[in-house]
């Protein structure tokens, strides 16, 4: 008997698409309507594409949901459809083989979902669909019954902090604003997520855009605003594209525009494709920008909520935090605050990645250990090695060494480790990776992304960068760590904006846990997690080597020789380091140390 | 071009005279920021050139040179970055014969460019093959589909 009331989502976030979701979803269109599945059962079965349902590793994610009652699959292909149709639909027994393992119930357990409650379970595109879920009911409610103080005040209660990495009160930002004088007031939406590796921003954009616009709509009623911009990276096509859709059928239901409601107050949204630059995540340079010039920043005060866009008043809130607007204002300050640490409020999203087994989008409430996340949710670490640390706040944070893992996730906790929460990126190192290459490609990223304005960041970044690049060439002197550690402090004092301020913290968060891998490389000229290429020798073990000739093949520097079949040699004086005959070789002869 | 330009312009004026805006369209109509563009706005808009290639410069979006018929987009984020993207970059770099500091091969058929993150850190290292995504790649994999489509370009 085929299921009647199924729907079918099939995950369309960001991993969803990477990994072939669209020919999935095309797929289960067909063979239902195909089947016949589709004409009988066109109101109740049907397949939806959903937002990023969590889970990346396992994309295509399929959830088969017969009114509560979920099943999913991982890893489906398009040809794998057809055969879940007909055994589960038709058949109604599940193709268990190809059902989700335990440790999905794992990845799910230990988090709390607000911003992403809706997300993987609404049609984004849809709006019908996020209505249904109650969405837009606390902007009517907002609108027609509250007054903007109320609304500042709630919001004050709840606790929320910026989500976007400095942690700043949003209720005491919105506060500001509204008692800024002035005619003209803007609201700027933050979607320019700069920091390389993370990506909650726009999970949650492609998997609920109205929820952004909704607590767009209450913020710029809360502080006086009539005029909102949403600030988007131009490198999220898809974000781009759903936010315009939602904007429009916004629009179309006159949640926005002219006289919302009837309430008299009027909202409008309009997008600006960022350009790429990572110091537009600081406040006055995102400004210049969507004025049209150079992403520089400007000395504070005054503050943009005093002067900001076109000198006006000017609140700019990250895409994260305005998401949360309406689930607090739907349920509440105190059920909000309840959630989370004393001082950190609520849930966080995190993108885990790196080596780690389960990566994806995860939501936690504040205040959760650190091991909880990498072993519970994240399920360990990828391949059996060893957790070295991890990586919180990108370029602007630090690292959690593996012996600091029962630490708490908040912002007081992680900054008093010399780490942040930051915007959510969470990347997992495991003993293959070299602590000083990290520092360096932080640093060569905040080095190319400074905007050149100020010395201590324009030039120390670039002095830093130099000193790293020199000790990962094995061309390191004595004293250079602490010339590192004298600079960073230097560069943090001195340092206009967010940027330079925070750029060097992952060099000293890198030292302070790991000082001994920094010494190896300078004083010993060895890289401990064997990264450092200009640090290693490379040599074939006789024992191992077939002489297959692979690797003479795959060396540029002709440094190999050998006759076939007979162990092949490295001239060590010939030899670059370039590691192509360690890539090379099927046997595992060639040895790194 | 001029037709196209003066397009542009128009609803340029319409956007509060966003320079940004104006180099978007013009990227998004030639691919890149073509010399003549940059000195028809100036003429017309009695902007000087200066403030255009200061915009242009600055973010990492523009470009100042025509981009290869084929785009491949390289993601150095974290992510990507600690599973190995620098080798999956070098083996493309290699395979692609590029010239040192250019990302289009001499005879335009291919641009390598490498971006911050493209957001789909699960699937990393991950590279754009013509805004087709490929997740997990290796350098072998990647250079693989790169051989292939050369071979077609060229037969």
């Amino acid at each position: 008997m085929a299921d009647k009331g199924t729907v079918i989502r099939v995950c369309m976030g960001p991993a969803g698409i990477a990994a072939g979701g669209k020919g999935v979803l095309e797929a289960f269109s067909k063979v239902l309507l195909e089947k016949g599945v589709g004409a009988e059962l066109r109101q109740n079965c049907s397949a939806h594409q959903v937002g990023c349902i969590g889970l990346c590793a396992r994309d295509v994610l399929v959830e088969m949901d017969n009114r509560g009652a979920k099943t999913t699959y991982q890893y489906i292909k398009p040809d794998m459809v057809e055969r879940i149709v007909n055994e589960h639909l038709i058949g109604g027994s599940p193709v268990n083989e190809w059902l989700v393992d335990s440790d999905f119930d794992s990845f799910y357990q230990k988090q709390f979902k607000i911003v992403l409650s809706d997300v993987g379970k609404i049609d984004p595109e849809d709006v019908d669909s996020y209505i249904s879920a109650g969405g837009y009911e606390p902007t009517r409610e907002v609108l027609m019954t509250w007054i903007p103080d109320d609304v500042i005040e709630e919001i004050k209660e709840s606790g929320i902090r910026g989500r976007g990495g400095a942690g700043f009160p949003t209720g005491l930002k919105w506060e500001l604003a509204r008692r800024s004088k002035g005619d003209i007031k803007y609201l700027i939406c933050n979607a320019d997520e700069g920091d390389p590796g993370a990506f909650m921003d726009r999970a949650v954009i492609e998997g609920n855009p109205h929820s952004v616009i909704e607590g767009m709509i209450i913020g710029a009623f809360a502080i006086g605003s009539n005029k909102g911009y949403v600030y988007i990276r131009a490198e999220y096509p898809l974000a781009v594209e759903r936010l315009k859709l939602a904007l429009k059928q916004a629009y179309e239901r006159r949640f926005l525009g002219h006289n919302i409601f009837n309430t008299g107050f009027s909202l409008d949204i309009e997008i600006k494709l960022g350009a790429g630059a990572f110091v537009c995540g600081e406040e006055t340079a995102l400004i210049a920008s969507i004025e049209g010039q150079r992403g520089m920043p400007r000395p504070k005060p005054p503050f943009p909520v005093s002067k900001g866009l076109w000198q006006r008043p000017t609140v700019i809130n990250n895409v994260e935090t305005l998401a949360n607007i309406p689930y607090i204002m739907r349920k509440g300050s105190a059920w909000y605050a309840k959630f989370g640490t004393e001082k950190s409020k609520g849930t966080k999203v995190f993108a885990l990645t790196g080596k780690i087994r389960n990566p994806g989008l995860i939501e936690v409430p504040m205040g959760i250990p650190m091991r909880d996340i990498i072993y519970e949710i994240g399920g360990g670490i990828d391949g059996g090695k060893a957790l070295k640390a991890v990586q919180t706040g990108g370029p602007s944070g630090g690292c959690i060494p593996a012996s600091m893992l029962d630490i708490n996730v908040d912002y007081e906790s992680l900054a008093k480790a010399g780490s942040i929460v930051g915007s959510g990126g969470m990347i997992v190192l495991d003993e293959d990776n070299c602590m000083v290459n990290m520092a360096k490609y932080f640093v060569h990223f905040t080095q190319a992304e400074s905007c050149g304005k100020c010395v201590p960041c324009r030039v120390g970044t670039k002095r830093l960068l130099e000193i790293l690049t020199r000790i990962t060439n094995g061309e390191g002197r004595e004293g250079d760590i602490e010339r590192l550690e004298r600079l960073s402090k230097g560069i943090k004092t001195a340092s206009l904006c967010g940027l330079g301020q925070t750029a060097p913290n992952p060099v000293l968060s890198n030292i302070r846990y790991f000082r001994e891998e920094f010494d190896a490389h300078v004083k010993d000229k060895k890289c401990p997690a064997k990264v450092c290429k200009a640090l290693l020798t490379y040599s074939i073990l006789a024992e191992y080597c077939k002489g297959c000739g692979s690797c003479m093949k795959a060396c540029p520097a002709g440094a190999i020789t050998g006759e076939k079949k007979k162990p092949h040699r490295i001239n060590p004086d010939r030899c670059i380091r370039c590691g192509a005959c360690f890539d090379a070789c099927k046997f595992k002869s060639v040895a790194k140390e | 071009m001029e037709k196209l330009l003066e397009n542009i312009i128009k609803k340029y004026l319409e956007k509060e005279g966003n320079v940004i805006f104006l180099l978007q369209e013009t990227q998004d109509a030639f691919g890149y920021i073509p010399r003549e563009a940059v000195d028809f706005f100036s003429m017309e808009l009695n902007i000087a050139p200066s403030r255009f290639y200061g915009v242009a410069t600055f973010y990492s979006q523009f470009r100042l040179k025509p981009i290869g018929k084929n785009r491949i987009v390289a993601c150095c984020g974290t992510a990507c970055h600690v599973r190995g993207a620098e080798k999956v970059i070098n083996g493309l770099r290699k395979e692609l014969d590029l010239p040192a500091g250019e990302d289009t091969t001499r005879d335009g058929q291919f641009t390598l460019e490498e971006v911050a993150c493209l957001g789909t850190c699960s699937f990393a290292p991950i590279v754009l093959v013509n805004g087709a995504v490929r997740g997990k790649t290796t350098a072998d994999s990647i250079v693989k589909e790169v051989k292939s489509m050369r071979k077609k370009s060229h037969g």
